[in-house]
């Protein structure tokens, strides 16, 4: 049997344009403009940064990101010799945002399950405000607390884990000082990314579908087995994606870390020991004193850790959008 | 229907509320555990708030997990452990925060008096004795790097923000994922960049206009995230209502969206400066430390009060540390108040 | 048991010997009695609502309903939107009070009895009273097996074998077949009625005495809805079913009896039950009436 109809004839679909008048184009090009600021500025940091630690970066070479030593010295002719390595610095950044993090992790968790779960409609609400003021205070007064308060607490209790777990390298200690240490800036960092932790938490575990939470419970599940097969599954991106935008944080803190770390250019992996370092309190640090050469490399520091914190809060924002996207 | 008015009525109840038993029954647990505690620490060499503080959670658990395995069995226990593991957490952060207030206030106090929020440090040191001098200029020289930030940022955010919410062009996505990237950026970068950029470059030398731009870089995130939210909760009828009266969308948006949208703005506005109005390391790169006023943004270098804390925390003698304390104690009361304002402010958002 | 206390239109609850409700209900009540002779089965005493009524925060959304669910019956639920049916069948394995500033009065009774007697175990009723919602539900993170043995994970319950449980459970809820080869594929590749399937296997592996089922079909196509009621005919055999359906024809296919639940305004009331066969063919209120010939609803 053979078809003769002719072809449907379908029109192409019609373009609708408009075209705006002049006083919506302006309007759009001036915040399409001003919209493009974040772009001008993130660039013009990469560039400026970029441009003034050069001559490190030239002279310096891998090894300012491997070596070990910061130091600018003079040889017999009168010459300048300089040495800058941040090997020690990344090294003690990431040490003391570890700490921070195995810290501040389960305790944002169970805050946000405490929140999201169990607390009462009242309790609720002053908790989340006590969170939220968190993230408000100054970073200059967790500082000024951690020296005062915190530090005489914590150097007990590093005495305490010293002498039940120094057999473990981390755990000990080679000379009996615990004041200004890793795990002291690690307790400040930690209560300084607990609000960021425990509000993405929050927000992830709020947007649990209920149909799964309700299948949870007509199995006979109580609150925490429903918590298990059903929250923690769903929001487990939303608590790995919350952890990396606090250990960009905890990356980037200058003056609370500088407060309670003794910055000594080793590598130290002993957490409880006097002695640590973070780059951006390093550049604080050195600052001061430094010359044409040395502010060069302060500079070329900086890169470093921009970089570093845009590709900590790059993965971050990743895992935080798809995770919260998931639940819509 | 004549019916409904004969029949008994019926009182709501709600049969899985705790009743007095269950009550009782915490209340007891409670109890038994402050009672545990308290025994344990006076016959063991266990000592410090911490102690009491883990051993009342610990003896709690076990106290009560007597109770409920009676009632439901271990699969009770697991449930109970873990409400009382989650409150545990939310105890231990609050905490933390209570400690941190409690510091501030109770040091703060002992420095506060007429003359620390009247005068300025010209004629004292961080080292004299409490009473002489005092950080009014200071406090105007955050009041100016303020002003100066929210004139840079608050444009520029909201500006952004209309971009993403009411263009939503084709760069939405990116302008999105650089406003996150923005935020993320440390507070030691951004001085380092104004330092690297500007004076190094220009004949300008540190200033409190250098130091709002510096804070700009930080407030303008905070500022687009928000107002982008408070944007986002402007019913989309009210724009399309503006735009069916064949109005532009630039007058649509300047007399329909942003007008209620405004507590809103307002709202990140205010969160904007509370995250930046204690930022300490950019100061000390664009700023400086001065000790007497200095009422020109462009030139010289100013009192700040982050910088004051910073310095008489250095110092390390007591005066100066009181004097830190002290003006912690100032900016964390305008923090409060800041924070205060935006929670009053964010309630008054525009209903969906 | 005769109590005859199953059948009431304004709220009172009658008991043997009382009689002063109008004479076309004790006619419901002995043909009622009739079928429960016929159907008298060792399945147990069955589940009974008892002037039950639900409130959310203010708003009374049921008003004094009381219901009679023989074991080994399937009884439908019928009624237009916001007539409460779907809030009476969350009382019945206490799912109502997860809403939050929800309260609710009477008594809801399993084997005689109450559910929500104070001190009970409330994970243990809801183990005996099984649910399966209006949209499949199945655990995104877990492989079908996984999914249909999570109740016995969830409640800590020990079982000899779970293999058998399993192949049983999924042959119950006619899914074995197709699944059979897949067990640890994840269960978010089945198509909606496949998931419908597994998420009524999960809920039969705790071994429930009755099953509630939440416009189970409601969200499923033509082909997947009859072979859910093929399952639910097969599973009444064995256990008792209560079905909210906004679709009478299943619930003329699948029910023994039929309650047709209506909101005038205020509370939903349960305006009549009676054997589906009578609902559909005479039903006594002109309420129901209008509603099962489609002139309104």
């Amino acid at each position: 049997m053979s078809i003769d109809t002719p072809a449907k004839v379908i029109p192409a679909a019609r373009k609708i344009t408009t075209k705006p008048r002049v006083s919506d184009q302006i309007f759009r090009g001036i915040v399409t403009a001003f919209s493009f600021s974040a772009l001008l500025i993130l660039s013009l940091i990469a560039i400026f940064l970029l441009l003034k630690g050069f001559t490190t970066f030239k002279e310096q070479g891998l090894g300012f990101i491997t070596h070990f030593e910061w130091s600018v010295t003079q040889d017999e002719a009168g010459k300048e010799v300089a040495v800058f390595g941040l090997q020690a610095m990344l090294i003690g950044t990431v040490v003391i945002s570890f700490v921070a993090l195995v810290i501040a992790v389960p305790l944002s968790v169970l805050t946000a399950l405490f929140l999201t779960f169990y607390a009462p409609e009242r309790v609720k609400k002053v908790l989340v405000t006590i969170v939220d003021l968190m993230a408000a205070f100054p970073s200059i007064l967790y500082g000024l607390w951690g020296f005062f308060v915190l530090m005489p607490m914590a150097e007990y209790w590093a005495k305490l884990i010293q002498k039940w777990l120094g057999w473990i390298y981390i755990f000990d200690v080679p000379q009996g000082v615990y004041s200004r240490s890793p795990f002291i800036a690690g307790i400040v960092l930690s209560v300084m990314i607990i609000p960021i932790i425990t509000s993405v938490s929050r927000e992830v575990f709020s947007q649990t579908p209920l149909d799964r939470i309700q299948a949870a419970y007509a199995l006979g599940a109580t609150k925490w087995g429903m918590i298990r097969a059903v929250v923690l599954p769903f929001g487990a991106g939303g608590v790995v994606g919350g952890s990396m935008l606090g250990l960009g944080r905890a990356f980037g803190e200058t003056v609370a870390v500088y407060s309670v770390l003794n910055i000594v250019f080793r590598t130290n992996f002993q957490i409880l020991f006097t002695q640590g370092g973070n780059v951006a309190s390093m550049i604080i640090q050195k600052w001061g004193e430094a010359g044409k050469t040395e502010i060069s490399a302060l500079m070329a520091a900086g890169l470093v850790l921009f970089i570093l914190t845009l590709i900590v809060n790059f993965f971050a924002n990743f895992v935080v959008t798809r995770a919260v996207k998931s639940g819509r | 229907m004549s019916t409904i008015s004969q029949k008994p009525s019926v009182a709501p109840t709600r049969p899985w509320a705790a009743t007095p038993r269950d009550r009782a029954l915490t209340a007891l647990s409670v109890a038994l555990s402050i009672l545990a505690t308290l025994t344990i620490v006076a016959v063991t060499p266990m000592k410090g708030k911490l102690a009491y503080f883990f051993l009342f959670f610990i003896t709690w658990f076990i106290i009560d997990s007597l109770f409920v395995v009676s009632k439901s069995g271990s699969k009770g226990v697991k449930d109970s452990l873990a409400a009382k593991v989650t409150l545990f957490g939310g105890v231990i952060v609050s905490m933390a925060v209570f400690s941190i207030l409690w510091a501030t206030i109770s040091n703060g106090v002992k420095g506060i008096n007429l003359a620390f929020v009247t005068q300025n440090m010209r004629e004292a040191s961080l080292f004299d004795p409490i009473g002489k001098g005092g950080i009014l200029h200071a406090i105007l020289g955050t009041v100016i790097l303020i002003v100066i930030a929210i004139i840079f940022s608050v444009p520029m955010g909201i500006l952004t923000a209309l971009y993403l919410t009411e263009i939503k062009g084709r760069a939405a996505g990116l302008i999105q994922f650089l406003v996150q990237a923005m935020s993320g950026v440390p507070s030691v970068v951004a001085g380092l960049f104004i330092y690297a950029a500007i004076i190094l470059n220009t004949p300008l030398r540190s200033s409190t206009f250098l130091g709002g731009l510096a804070l700009t870089i930080l407030m303008v995130p905070t500022v687009t995230r928000t107002a982008q939210e408070v944007l986002n909760l402007v019913p989309s009828d009210l724009r399309e209502a503006g735009l069916a009266m064949g109005a532009t969308q630039w007058k649509t948006v300047a007399l329909v969206v942003v007008p209620a949208a405004r507590s809103g703005l307002i709202t990140a506005t205010i969160l904007g400066v509370a995250r930046i109005a204690g930022e300490t390391a950019p100061l000390l790169f664009t700023v400086g430390v001065f000790d007497s006023y200095n009422f020109n943004p462009f030139k010289g270098d100013s009192g700040t009060i982050p910088t004051v804390v910073w310095a008489g925390l250095m110092g390390g003698t007591p005066e100066s540390i009181q004097r830190a304390w002290s003006a912690i104690l100032v900016l964390l009361i305008v923090v409060l108040i800041m924070f205060v304002a935006a929670r009053a402010f964010g309630s008054k958002q525009p209903k969906r | 048991m005769d109590k005859s206390s199953q059948i009431t239109q304004n709220g009172t609850l009658m008991s043997e010997n009382q009689n002063t409700t109008p004479s076309s209900l004790s006619d419901v009540a002995a043909k009622r009695a009739e079928a429960k002779v016929a159907g008298t089965s060792p399945l147990g005493t069955g589940l009974e609502a008892r002037g039950v009524h639900a409130w959310f925060d203010k708003h009374h959304a049921l008003e004094d309903v009381s219901l009679d669910f023989s074991a080994g019956t399937v009884t439908a639920l019928i009624g237009p939107s916001g007539c409460g049916k779907s809030t009476f069948i969350r009382t019945l394995n206490r799912m109502h009070e997860f809403i939050p500033r929800t309260s609710m009065a009477g008594q809801v009774l399993l084997d005689g009895k109450d559910i929500y007697e104070p001190g009970i175990d409330v994970t243990k009723i809801r183990l005996q009273i099984g649910m399966v919602f209006q949209k499949p539900n199945p655990f995104p993170s877990m492989t079908i097996g996984e999914n249909v043995l999570s109740g016995i994970k969830l409640a800590q319950l020990k079982v000899e074998n779970n293999e058998d449980l399993l192949e049983e459970c999924l042959t119950r809820a006619g899914l074995w077949t197709e699944v059979k080869d897949r067990l640890s594929a994840h269960a978010g590749g089945l198509s909606g009625g496949q998931q419908q399937r597994l998420c009524i296997a999960r809920a039969l592996a705790v071994k429930p005495k009755v099953l509630l089922m939440d416009e189970p079909c409601s969200a499923l196509d033509p082909g997947s809805t009859l072979r859910i009621e093929e399952t639910i005919s097969q599973l009444s055999k064995s256990m008792t079913i209560v079905i909210v359906t906004h679709n009478m024809q299943q619930a003329a296919r699948v029910s023994d009896y039929t309650a047709f639940f209506l909101s005038d305004g205020g509370p939903g009331q349960m305006i009549e039950v009676g054997p589906t066969n009578e609902i559909f063919s005479r039903p006594r209120d002109e309420r129901t009436e209008n509603y099962v010939t489609g002139r309104f609803g």
